[in-house]
């Protein structure tokens, strides 16, 4: 693992995703489902089963998914728009070694961002502790697939937002709950099958076993890392036919 | 001995042809490719630092291929054209990471001396950002630098450096070819490359227009035709002094009160066009180039090329 993870990389990725305050910019969506948990809190009467909607509504189909976007995409794929990988991938670093670590530091982000504030959300709903954590595992291994799937297409195309907003709302918010197919490529769906595995609640509307979700997900990740890598390895300083 | 070999390489985009038919070997010291923007020199430059595969032909650096071979950044650098750097580190920060990529055994002392020979000491510990552009340029070099290359390949180093960071970086220049390095720049600017004298490969429209030493080149270029639009006090006299001269080759009166003159020998007829009209008492009102363009100085060559090749 030491072998493909840089830290120098690591170090100037975190500085270039959180600097000039985009630390605050990504913790207001955090921010927004806390509140959202509170209100309901105080709206709501004790007992009532809301807990898992809203925390599976718009923790697992909004927050995780958009925060995943915004760093899995912007960890590799800002240098390479800007042209300032070009100073990393002159070196001979790995190409492999390169995708792994972007990928770990976007991982970790995506977590402190959203899994950790689903926790959180989780412990405040009432009488949910079981719930909570089952979220959070959750949301754990949707941080790390999400990104692993945004930092691929990061590399593969300059339209990556572009291309993961489709994927998130029109795969994930549409086919996939509608189309029982659609699941097996959907990684809200990889998430919600661990998360029901450690407490099963039929508000989550899972809809992937856990060993399915397990394997897919991790076929999906490797897929995507390698596939990245490669794509890295052919790196083409986009030309201008003048 | 030569590092870099190009053989029958060219590269296009779709239908646009950027690099045609390429060959050229560069070896130590400081080799300059010039040429009109759009020619194709980022293109080559490109090719040669790995970035950019070949549509055709075969490229070598040091026996090896370039492409998809990260192992060549061990004695290559490159300094790209575009300033995007990590903005937010300082400069020292920025050379610092660079010489820990390469996973250099000291990396400090490697920094330092980066860093002392692109002469950025001064403005190490203050953020990329805030640096001009002649100093991001610096300490781009310094970072292409840090791990003592043999081969460094920059693209436009002298744009948007003021006269005094361009003779700076031009003696730098000049101090790594004569170590025996192999620097091969880029540049749209005759003088730039004048100045750093060595060899030259002059590229117009994709081609390989002419190469060898500046000194032949130069020649070939200042004594190509050129045509002046001359305005004096007398048109019609001063046509018949310069028909008698020999490096006049043909006089036109244009109809607009001035002549147009051709002359086989640009640097004889600059020479003697003043006193020449002075000897004869005629005043010179105006003279003016009409065909100065790069390009039609690079056309010329094109075509003197192609006359010597039939």
């Amino acid at each position: 693992m030491s072998a493909y993870f840089n830290p120098v990389i690591a170090s100037i990725t975190v500085r270039a995703t959180l600097g000039r305050r985009r630390a605050l910019l990504f913790a207001i969506p955090a921010a927004v489902l806390i509140a959202l948990t509170l209100a309901v809190r105080a709206t709501h009467p004790a007992g009532n089963s809301w807990a898992a909607q809203v925390l599976g509504d718009f923790g697992f189909s909004v927050l995780l998914p958009l925060l995943a976007l915004i760093v899995g995409t912007g960890v590799l794929g800002a240098e390479i728009d800007d042209g300032s990988a070009i100073h990393l991938l002159a070196t001979p670093v790995r190409r492999s070694s390169i995708v792994f670590t972007k990928f770990v530091v976007a991982a970790v982000l995506t977590m402190a961002f959203a899994a950790i504030p689903e926790l959180i959300a989780g412990l405040l709903a009432p009488g949910s502790g079981k719930l909570a954590v089952a979220l959070f595992a959750g949301a754990l291994v949707g941080s790390v697939i999400y990104t692993a799937a945004f930092v691929m297409t990061s590399v593969l195309t300059t339209r990556a937002i572009a291309v993961g907003l489709l994927y998130v709302l029109v795969w994930e918010g549409l086919l996939s709950n509608t189309v029982g197919g659609a699941r097996i490529l959907s990684i809200a769906h990889y998430s919600l099958g661990v998360a029901n595995a450690i407490y099963p609640d039929p508000d989550l509307r899972a809809g992937l076993t856990l060993s399915t979700s397990v394997i897919l997900g991790a076929i999906v990740t490797a897929g995507a890392l390698i596939l990245a890598s490669r794509r890295l390895s052919a790196f083409a300083i986009k030309g201008e036919p003048a | 001995m030569s590092v870099i070999e190009l053989t029958n390489v060219s590269r296009w985009y779709g239908n646009v042809v950027a690099v045609n038919d390429i060959t050229m070997s560069i070896g130590p010291g400081v080799t300059g490719l010039l040429g009109p923007n759009g020619a194709g020199k980022s293109t080559i430059l490109h090719m040669i630092a790995g970035f950019l595969a070949t549509s055709k032909g075969t490229l070598t650096v040091n026996g090896g291929p370039s492409w998809e071979n990260p192992e060549i950044y061990r004695t290559l650098g490159l300094v790209p054209e575009r300033d995007s750097v990590y903005a937010f580190l300082t400069g020292e920060q920025f050379v610092r990471a660079t010489a820990k990529l390469h996973k250099l055994p000291d990396p400090d002392a490697a920094t330092r001396r980066a860093i002392e020979i692109t002469d950025m000491a001064a403005a190490e510990d203050r953020r990329i950002s805030t640096y001009s552009k002649g100093m991001r340029q610096r300490i781009k070099v310094a970072a292409a630098l840090v791990h003592d290359p043999e081969i460094l390949l920059l693209d436009e180093p002298f744009n948007g450096m003021d006269p005094r960071q361009r003779l700076h970086m031009m003696d730098l220049l000049g101090k790594l070819g004569a170590e025996g390095r192999v620097i091969l720049f880029s540049s749209h600017i005759l003088e730039e490359v004048e100045k750093l004298s060595g060899t030259i490969q002059v590229m117009v429209a994709g081609r390989l227009a002419a190469s060898g030493d500046f000194r032949a080149i130069r020649r070939l270029m200042t004594s190509r035709p050129h045509v002046f639009t001359v305005r004096s006090s007398d048109d019609r006299r001063l046509a018949a002094v310069l028909v008698g001269r020999p490096y006049t080759s043909a006089v036109e009166f244009t109809g607009r009160g001035s002549l147009q003159v051709r002359t086989s020998d640009f640097g004889a007829f600059c020479a003697q066009i003043a006193p020449l009209s002075r000897d004869n008492g005629i005043a010179l009102r105006e003279l003016l180039p009409t065909d100065e363009s790069l390009e039609s100085v690079f056309g010329y060559l094109v075509s003197n090329q192609a006359n010597q090749g039939s």
